[in-house]
């Protein structure tokens, strides 16, 4: 009795330090830029209690901390072991979160991003000096939890980080103090991400029950047993429909239709600002939560230390109609929200809600990618790498181009004090340079050349034209290829709507004719967040480089 | 990588300054350095930069005129590229910083540099943004030059799309009172062909294999370097032929190399029951046709001319319709040589509609600009039926000579074209600055009035018609003879379509030029031609007049490269046909047996 006791504190004890030297020595080191947030996070409350601290400006300890997460991330990424077929796949905490080349690449990605966002937001001004510690707060929590939405291995962490992405950016939406809009952009974001969250909730809880397990790789294994053995009559269906719940939760957080109401309240309601990190920081997030969690359940993991390559390729053998199931969910997704969101941008007024649909527009875009990446991966794995090489790319490329709109559109703001598009009419004859400088992140977004979105959008295209021909899922590709090329025409009319009132239009006469010279702090700001646009667009190999290293992370 | 040694090719520089040189310029005029006031500097700029890239592709086209021969001149009568540059650009995909000329591109280039000349003389008149206009313009200027030079199909396609941009603001902004309609109609209608094109693209990019092509062959088409010494060219052949996976390839003379291999893979592919070859082709051809513009999709150029400034329509006309028959010549046939070989109905069919439907709608025209850009219309479909005879016969018969005839006339129809309607358009812009109105019915007695300008006008006018001596009768003729080897019909409505062109520009001329006084709006407006509006027309009149006596100036480079084009083509369908006819004639004896 005591001897059985004593082995099993023994054993206890040999679990906890394992754990332990495992968190320590495998787990802590791969999480320092989420841990440098955290101790940023909790820095930036203190400065609030601490009377002496308080004259410390929030922005610079959050620029600060971000730095530092920056460079834990870019070394993160920078160790990653070379070579196509390596991922450098490393699972954190007991599996709860995944660490790869995916989530290096999201997580620099998130945290470049983060630190063009603050410097952006202190010369704008929304946070004012009262809130600014409160507004950091908001956005840094918001990026930890989509850090590890990037991340997640398993489906309770999928689900916390998804909410602790969701719940600041709430807060968020409704920061504009005192404006009714806000408030209801706030509570109209909030009430419809609860009824998301809770229906994703529900269709987690049925895949885990069925499956058996919470764990994404494990999930994969026995989903390809469940196949292989025959799946009991109600489980296919159970599946599917658990499937159909999560990718509600994904859709509301890449505001794809029809989940994508919010996006043009909330974008329209809440400060520019807010939308600018609403639509990147959160659609990267989402993309790579939805690449991970479709190849998790796509694409069994292989272990190649084990060498069983014929057990992996008859499980992949077996995942087929999983991958089938998805690559359609997705790709039928991505081309109602493509159409739609450039359909519904065309008759609107406001700036913000323009580019919310065009955030729509473009998450159709990035949905093609990843449903090509999917398709592909039965077929050809090197054809399903470039699929997510060139999702990753666009990632890349859209943190300055949505960045830069909103940006210019909030300086805007503060020169002109509108956001209409009919408030810009003739504005090249007062402030040429941010005419020009929005001609470039608009024909970007277009994706014409020489321009970073072109080469996104060709990448995105080509692995579309690489799934036709290698014959996966043919026709599906082939309708994405088509529809994405119509909505390229189609997205023409609105975005040169907005530059033919920059230009053409006489101006209107009621409007204080303020100049928004480029030589000024803003402009600084603008200018630095457009150039990238147009480096990416002749000299892409630097981050289509960075990003083949993403694109090798399932493999 | 860049390594020294590339930096050392001759044609580098030349090259990339014709190109790029109006780029650097309207990058310094858009600095803020430049003020916005100085309107006289920033136009001189452009005029000498335009004038430098002009004289920069003289020297390239014709050295004897400079004296000394240099590697990166252009040699007469040598049918392939020249003063190749290859630079490695996005290695992940093969995309290369490929430029040259041959026989086809470098009397375009140097019609480009030309017009673009002239047309910045032309832009004095434009007094609203100036500084505006013309870095809009020099970009232009950097994306006509940038699509006749690029070797690279994804090169080619970025300097495609670059001059959309720039034409939407020059239309839209200094254009005429309907111009924000005319840019955008133009805007769209580019942008459809050019992403369908761009699917295209992609399509031949992911089927193409440079495995498939012999050494010599990779050679040729600039894909190893024949800069290389032979150790060099063995290990960079045995290096791509070593490849597991296919290498894929956006080097357009390598993808005419693959397209024209007896097991192509383009013609092996199939999309929806076609080849991947026809697909290509038709979605090229919708690209380059709507450029050109042929008939169906010919709408937005009768706007696009009529509302855009002089200097811009002149561009237009001269230029960005060669773009289209460029296009053609180069990427369509050379690639997919089979979907040509089917498709040449269809492309001589087009060419004859809108030659005759853009005869009748000038005949109908009451602005005279609007008259001037339907006569386009009609003489496109010259350069697109000479285009299309091309693969045409092929019967029982290899007459390759006849298509020769065929596509050197529509090169030829290109060039004088390119001449005369920029021309015409000069000359509408004339009067246009000074009497405001383009109603043909107001005009008449403008020679009593402005007796040079109405003699060069009149000159030019007649050059448009395709009056022997002058430079349209050429192409005209030429295509006209080479159709009838192909459908007899084409050729007798191709040969009436003269008489309409004749009487369209006739009535206009008369009704405009001659008649007894001048009662229109603003009389007292018609002075005489100025200075620099003689040193604008001069040129064009003198040159319409050279190469309608003096032909064979262009053909010396236009005819070899046509002609090895035409020969190989010519090769490629016999060995096809008479593969096929022997697998007809197996089948034949296989059934007698059976019997």
């Amino acid at each position: 009795m005591n001897q059985a006791a004593a082995a099993a504190s023994s054993n206890m004890g040999i679990v906890i330090s394992d754990t332990l030297a495992d968190t320590l020595a495998v787990s802590v080191p791969l999480f320092r830029p989420e841990l440098c947030l955290s101790a940023t996070i909790v820095l930036l409350l203190l400065c609030r209690i601490l009377p002496v601290l308080r004259h410390v400006e929030s922005a610079v300890i959050a620029l600060g901390g971000v730095c530092f997460a920056a460079w834990y991330a870019w070394c993160d990424l920078r160790g990653l072991p070379l070579g196509e077929l390596a991922s450098g796949r490393q699972e954190l905490f007991t599996g709860l979160l995944a660490f790869d080349s995916l989530t290096a690449y999201i997580r620099l990605l998130l945290m470049g991003f983060l630190a063009l966002y603050i410097v952006f937001t202190r010369v704008s001004g929304i946070p004012d000096r009262e809130d600014g510690a409160d507004f950091y707060t908001l956005v840094l929590g918001a990026t930890l939890g989509m850090c590890l939405m990037a991340s997640a291995n398993h489906l309770l962490m999928l689900f916390m980080a998804v909410e602790m992405a969701s719940v600041p950016s709430y807060a968020l939406a409704g920061l504009l103090k005192g404006r009714k809009a806000s408030s209801e952009a706030a509570i109209k974001y909030a009430v419809y991400g609860a009824g998301a969250a809770g229906v994703m909730l529900y269709g987690l809880s049925l895949l885990a029950g069925v499956l058996g397990t919470c764990h994404l790789p494990s999930m994969a294994i026995e989903l390809a047993r469940v196949t292989q053995v025959g799946p009991a009559s109600g489980s296919v269906m159970v599946l599917s429909l658990g499937g159909l719940m999560v990718a509600v939760g994904l859709a509301f957080k890449l505001s794809a239709v029809p989940f994508h109401f919010w996006c043009p309240d909330v974008f329209e309601g809440a400060a520019a600002e807010v939308g600018g990190f609403l639509s990147v920081a959160s659609k990267a997030a989402a993309v790579a939560l939805l690449l991970r969690l479709a190849f998790s359940l796509g694409v069994p993991l292989v272990d190649s230390a084990v060498g069983q390559s014929g057990a992996a390729q008859s499980a992949m053998t077996a995942l087929a109609d999983s991958r089938h199931f998805m690559v359609y969910l997705i790709g039928l997704m991505a081309a109602v929200t493509c159409t739609l969101g450039n359909l519904a941008a065309y008759g609107q007024t406001n700036m913000k809600r323009l580019l919310a649909y065009s955030t729509i527009a473009h998450a159709g875009y990035l949905m093609m990618g990843v449903a090509a990446a999917v398709a592909m991966a039965g077929v050809t794995p090197s054809g399903s790498r470039d699929a997510v090489t060139a999702v990753a790319f666009y990632l890349g490329t859209y943190v300055f181009m949505n960045l830069g709109a909103f940006a210019i559109v909030a300086f805007l703001r503060n020169t002109l004090r509108s956001e209409e598009i009919s408030a810009y009419a003739g504005l090249v004859r007062t402030s040429p340079g941010i005419v020009v400088a929005m001609a470039v992140v608009l024909v970007s977004l277009i994706g014409l050349p020489p321009l970073a979105g072109f080469v996104s959008k060709f990448l995105i295209f080509s692995s579309l034209v690489e799934a036709v021909s290698a014959g996966a899922e043919r026709p599906l590709m082939l309708l994405l290829l088509v529809i994405g090329g119509i909505n390229t025409v189609v997205s023409l009319f609105y975005y040169l709507r907005v530059l033919k009132v920059m230009t053409f239009d006489p101006p209107g006469e009621e409007r204080v004719s303020q100049a928004f010279p480029l030589v000024s702090l803003p402009g600084a700001v603008a200018t630095g967040l457009v150039v990238p646009v147009v480096i990416f667009g002749i000299f892409w190999s630097g981050l289509y480089a960075c990003a083949q290293l993403a694109g090798g992370f399932a493999f | 990588m860049v390594d020294a040694a590339s930096l050392t090719q001759p044609a580098l520089w030349p090259l990339t300054m014709i190109v790029f040189l109006p780029a650097l310029v309207a990058a310094f005029l858009s600095l803020p350095i430049v003020p916005r006031g100085r309107d006289e500097f920033i136009r001189w700029t452009t005029l000498l930069t335009c004038a430098a890239v002009f004289v920069l592709s003289l020297w390239m086209a014709w050295p004897q005129l400079f004296g000394a021969t240099g590697p990166a001149q252009f040699r007469l009568g040598e049918p392939g590229m020249q003063a190749v540059v290859k630079l490695p650009w996005i290695e992940a995909f093969g995309i290369e910083y490929l430029l040259g000329v041959d026989g086809i591109s470098m009397p375009l280039v140097v019609l480009t540099t030309f017009l673009s000349m002239l047309a910045a003389a032309a832009s004095w008149p434009i007094t609203k943004h100036v500084k505006a206009y013309h870095v809009l313009f020099l970009l232009l200027v950097t994306g006509m030059l940038g699509v006749f030079v690029s070797l690279d199909f994804f090169l080619f396609y970025v300097f495609w799309e670059v001059m959309l941009l720039p034409m939407y603001f020059l239309i839209g902004i200094w254009g005429g009172p309907r111009r924000e309609y005319a840019a955008i109609k133009f805007f769209l209608y580019t942008l459809l062909g050019s992403v369908l094109m761009l699917l295209a693209i992609l399509m031949l990019y992911f089927t193409s294999d440079l495995r498939q092509l012999s050494s010599e062959q990779l050679i040729a088409s600039h894909v190893v370097s024949p800069g290389l010494d032979a150790a060099g060219q063995t290990e960079a052949v045995r290096l791509i032929k070593d490849e597991k996976s296919p290498v894929h390839t956006f080097n357009l003379l390598a993808l005419a190399q693959i397209g024209q291999l007896p097991n192509s893979p383009f013609a092996a592919a199939e999309v929806w029951g076609m080849s991947l070859e026809k697909w290509a082709f038709l979605l090229l051809l919708i690209g380059f046709v709507i450029k050109v513009p042929v008939v169906p999709v010919h709408t937005w150029l009768p706007d696009a001319h009529v509302e855009a400034p002089t200097p811009i329509s002149m561009i237009l006309a001269g230029v960005l319709l060669k773009l289209g028959g460029y296009g053609i010549l180069r990427i369509c046939y050379p690639i997919c040589p089979g979907a040509g070989l089917a498709f040449a109905w269809l492309v001589c069919g087009l060419g004859v509609v809108s030659m005759v439907y853009g005869a009748f709608a000038a005949l109908a025209q009451k602005d005279f600009k609007r008259m001037v850009a339907y006569s386009s219309v009609s003489h496109m479909g010259y350069v697109m039926l000479g285009l299309g005879v091309w693969s045409a016969v092929a019967g029982h018969e290899y007459r390759w000579d006849a298509w020769a005839q065929g596509v050197n006339g529509a090169m030829f129809q290109m060039l004088a074209h390119g001449i005369s309607s920029a021309g015409m358009f000069f000359m509408v812009g004339v009067l246009y600055d000074r009497v405001h109105h383009r109603n043909i019915e107001e005009f008449g007695g403008i020679f009593n009035r402005m007796p040079v300008y109405s003699g060069l006008a009149i000159a030019v006018f007649f050059a448009g018609l395709g009056l022997p001596g002058l430079c349209g009768f050429i192409g005209e003729v030429l295509v006209t003879l080479s159709s009838w080897n192909y459908s007899r019909l084409l050729a007798v409505i191709s040969a009436f379509t003269v008489i309409l062109t004749a009487a369209y520009i006739l009535w206009a001329i008369q009704r405009v030029y001659l008649g007894a006084e001048y009662k229109g709006p603003h009389g007292d407006h018609l002075t005489a031609i100025t200075p620099r509006e003689l040193a604008i027309a001069t040129p064009l009149v003198f040159f319409a007049i050279l190469f309608g006596v003096a032909p064979q100036l262009l053909f010396n480079y236009v005819t070899p490269t046509v002609n090895r084009q035409v020969e190989t083509l010519a090769d490629w369908t016999r060995r096809v046909h008479d593969a096929a006819g022997a697998v007809a004639v197996a089948a034949d004896e296989s059934t007698d047996r059976a019997r």
